[in-house]
């Protein structure tokens, strides 16, 4: 089908779970109060507040877009990270049945959902160094660096490289983790029933930290990206 | 690992999530956040005010208190200076008032002494003119002892 084709199933589970946390967390700021905050605005604070840390301490210049956007990028990955977390057959089982015999229930298994959102942090750094650095400026940073300007094509070459490597990075990255470790639930699903446990169990212990950490990472980088753009040389 | 139009739905979603989180999911929460924050401020500033008044108000008590009790020493002082003052003054007037009575009962006793003296003195002398009268019936001639009896009334 190539390009054209679209992935429904990715789609479907990313932009469920994207609206899974759009609903629980905007159902918390329509009734956050600053006076005793229950169980849920509790929960959700903690992880405000964590994210709101990281960016704070990473990114020092003023822009509200960054915030939100790590903190979007940490919840919707960690949870579509955490679909890994649901026995691997359980859900293409019940797909199988309705007569839908592919189903990929990880979306960040998809490299097409990794490198989407890769990308769109791709275009935000070439939107702020052009805005914070000028045209003239961006350009400037990518040819006389570092090694001054009498090796300007090897400077160019040198920087579009560490450029476009963030977003690839970015996308494979997480890509290949989740795909691996989808890969070893599979590996481990093949065992007979009774053994499983031995190997899944401890692999999924293993998994919550990787699914977290994953998503940490993806944030944490896209803010440092963007704090890298905003900095003049 | 095929790359498709997917791309391009994950990153028109992952717009659109951001988009929607930045306007109506963050500026609440971390506004609800920052309130709070200050409502704990504004708080604890109270609670150190008050710790401060409560200071002050305690030590403004216990001047009171000592002052009031200065006070009450000193008017007890007073009282039992006026009240000695006062039974001094009722034993002098007492002692005055007893010493005129004494005066008066010797003044009324001397009195009464004289007037019986007085008395008797009248009745004696008419008592012996009697006697000697009927003693010397006939004999005495009233002029020629007049002289004598005077004489002896006057004794009397």
């Amino acid at each position: 089908m190539g390009f054209w084709a679209i992935n429904v199933d990715t789609m479907l589970f990313s932009v469920g779970l994207g609206l899974f946390f759009i609903w629980l967390f905007r159902k918390v700021a329509i009734t956050a109060t600053s006076g005793v905050p229950g169980n849920t605005q509790n929960f959700i604070e903690t992880i405000i507040e964590f994210v709101d840390d990281n960016v704070k301490s990473i990114f020092h210049y003023k822009n509200e877009i960054v915030a939100p956007l790590a903190l979007t990028i940490f919840v919707w990955i960690f949870l579509m990270n955490t679909m890994d977390l649901i026995p691997v057959d359980w859900l293409p089982f019940l797909a199988g049945e309705m007569g839908v015999h592919f189903l990929k229930v990880v979306p960040t298994t998809d490299v097409n959902a990794t490198a989407g959102m890769a990308l769109s942090v791709f275009a935000l750094i070439l939107y702020y160094s052009v805005k914070q650095k000028g045209l003239g400026g961006f350009m400037a940073e990518l040819s006389f660096q570092p090694l001054g300007k009498w090796l300007l094509p090897f400077n160019l070459f040198l920087e579009v490289v560490g450029l476009v490597a963030k977003p690839v990075s970015l996308a494979l990255r997480l890509f290949g983790n989740m795909y691996a470790g989808e890969m070893i639930f599979i590996l481990i699903a093949l065992l007979p029933f009774w053994a499983q446990w031995i190997l899944s169990v401890p692999w999924a212990i293993f998994h919550i930290l990787v699914i977290t950490l994953q998503a940490f990472i993806f944030m944490v980088l896209t803010i440092v990206y963007l704090a890298m753009a905003h900095e003049d040389h | 690992m095929n790359i498709n139009l997917t791309i391009i739905g994950q990153a028109i979603a992952f717009f659109l999530f951001v988009v929607f989180c930045m306007k109506y999911v963050w500026p609440p929460i971390t506004g609800a956040l920052a309130e709070r924050k200050k409502k704990i401020a504004e708080g604890l500033d109270a609670a150190d005010r008050a710790t401060r008044d409560l200071h002050l108000a305690q030590e403004k008590a216990t001047s009171n208190l000592r002052e009031s009790k200065l006070e009450a020493a000193a008017i007890i002082e007073q009282a039992n200076k006026r009240a000695s003052q006062i039974v001094d003054e009722a034993k002098e007037q007492a002692r005055v008032e007893a010493d005129r009575v004494k005066l008066a009962a010797q003044a009324e006793i001397e009195q009464d002494a004289n007037r019986a003296k007085e008395a008797l003195r009248s009745q004696v002398a008419a008592l012996v003119v009697a006697g000697a009268e009927k003693i010397l019936e006939a004999s005495i001639d009233e002029k020629a002892h007049a002289q004598l009896l005077d004489k002896l009334a006057a004794e009397l």
